[in-house]
């Protein structure tokens, strides 16, 4: 039987947005892209059968047209923090989706976003995990694996 | 009273200067070097360059101390950042963030956050004043929600030489000082509103617009 496709909002299109939504996108998913920069679409590959919408995120305008409010799943993953953390939150109050994730640099944003119960991955503390495993052979939390 | 306001420009120059003519201790965060050595110059005031959202540049300018913080800046979601951090870390009690797009002021009021758009602020006061000639103070009080008008009963007035008690104002309405002869006086039911009384009423937005009709007979 086949998979029920998933509606995906995934916002930017950089590095980890685009290969995001090449893989979902490729796995099956009904995915829109919005980043405010046309160009960075071009991180897109030919895997992705998606929507690419040209805008900024943290207008809800854009949001809509992005017709979040049927989303499954939102993945807020532009290189600004804040943005990320703003639609994670707009994503789930205003929009009432409950699966989001966004992603963050900064730890102090990590704690934040708990506090504040927005679900995020901070790329930082999971590099330095791995660097320190590296080099050390330990993990920060004394784990011998990740 | 301690305010710590996060951006730069001009609304941030006269605010800070306002705040510490007023004897507020403030402390002003901006991302930008030369704008930074320019505000420590002409202000009184502490400045600390860096990102204000950053939860380590608000602990630096002491914000887990401040009775306020402002985010002014131009990004709409580092405000949100600002205060929440504001709020959440550092417990701040007041933090109010500028919604640069008007629609994210109802977006940051259901975040928690209180939010202010000098749009709305500004588009209303034009309306106003542009509709009624005879207003000549205006004032938005608790976030915009209140206004207090002081205007003049001019000869077009409909509601001249009548008594307060048969001006059927709408609810949430009041005319509460009538200044005639230099005198002021709270009137009651009684009372009559007279040629050239300048009167101060309180209005909300949703009725101000009536009200004013109705004291001055304009359109």
């Amino acid at each position: 039987m086949k998979k029920q496709s998933r509606y995906l909002v995934i916002i930017g299109c950089g590095q980890l947005g685009s290969h995001l939504a090449n893989k979902l996108s490729l796995a099956g998913d009904s995915v829109v892209v919005i980043d405010r920069n046309e160009r960075s679409f071009e991180n897109l590959s030919s895997d992705f059968s998606g929507f690419r919408i040209e805008g900024d995120a943290t207008r809800v305008g854009t949001l809509k047209e992005a017709r979040m409010e049927k989303a499954d799943v939102v993945v807020a993953v532009s290189g600004s923090d804040n943005v990320n953390i703003m639609v994670a939150q707009v994503a789930r109050s205003v929009f009432g989706i409950k699966h989001t994730v966004a992603r963050v640099y900064e730890q102090n944003h990590q704690e934040l976003c708990e506090k504040m119960g927005i679900r995020t991955i901070c790329t930082t503390r999971i590099a330095a995990e791995h660097f320190l495993l590296e080099i050390t052979g330990q993990s920060e939390q004394g784990r011998t694996s990740l | 009273m301690k305010v710590v306001i996060v951006g730069g420009g001009k609304t941030m120059f006269f605010l800070g200067r306002n705040f510490a003519a007023k004897g507020y201790r403030v402390v002003i965060i901006n991302r930008n070097m030369e704008e930074c050595e320019d505000l420590a110059k002409q202000l009184k005031a502490v400045v600390i360059f860096g990102d204000g959202s950053n939860a380590g540049t608000l602990e630096d300018a002491g914000t887990a101390s401040a009775d306020a913080v402002l985010a002014i800046t131009p990004h709409d979601q580092d405000n949100l950042v600002i205060c929440q951090l504001a709020v959440n870390r550092f417990r701040v009690p007041r933090a109010i963030a500028l919604a640069n797009d008007p629609d994210n002021v109802k977006v940051f009021e259901k975040l928690g956050i209180q939010a202010f758009s000098t749009t709305h602020i500004v588009s209303s006061l034009i309306e106003q004043r542009a509709t009624f000639e005879e207003i000549t103070n205006l004032m938005p009080l608790g976030e915009g929600k209140v206004n207090i008008t002081e205007l003049v009963i001019g000869s077009g007035s409909p509601v001249a030489g009548k008594q307060l008690k048969d001006i059927c104002l709408p609810d949430n309405s009041l005319i509460a000082v009538i200044i005639r002869n230099n005198q002021s006086i709270v009137p009651r039911g009684p009372n009559e509103l007279h040629l050239n009384d300048r009167v101060v009423v309180i209005t909300l937005p949703e009725n101000h617009g009536k009200v004013l009709k109705m004291l001055t007979g304009e359109e």
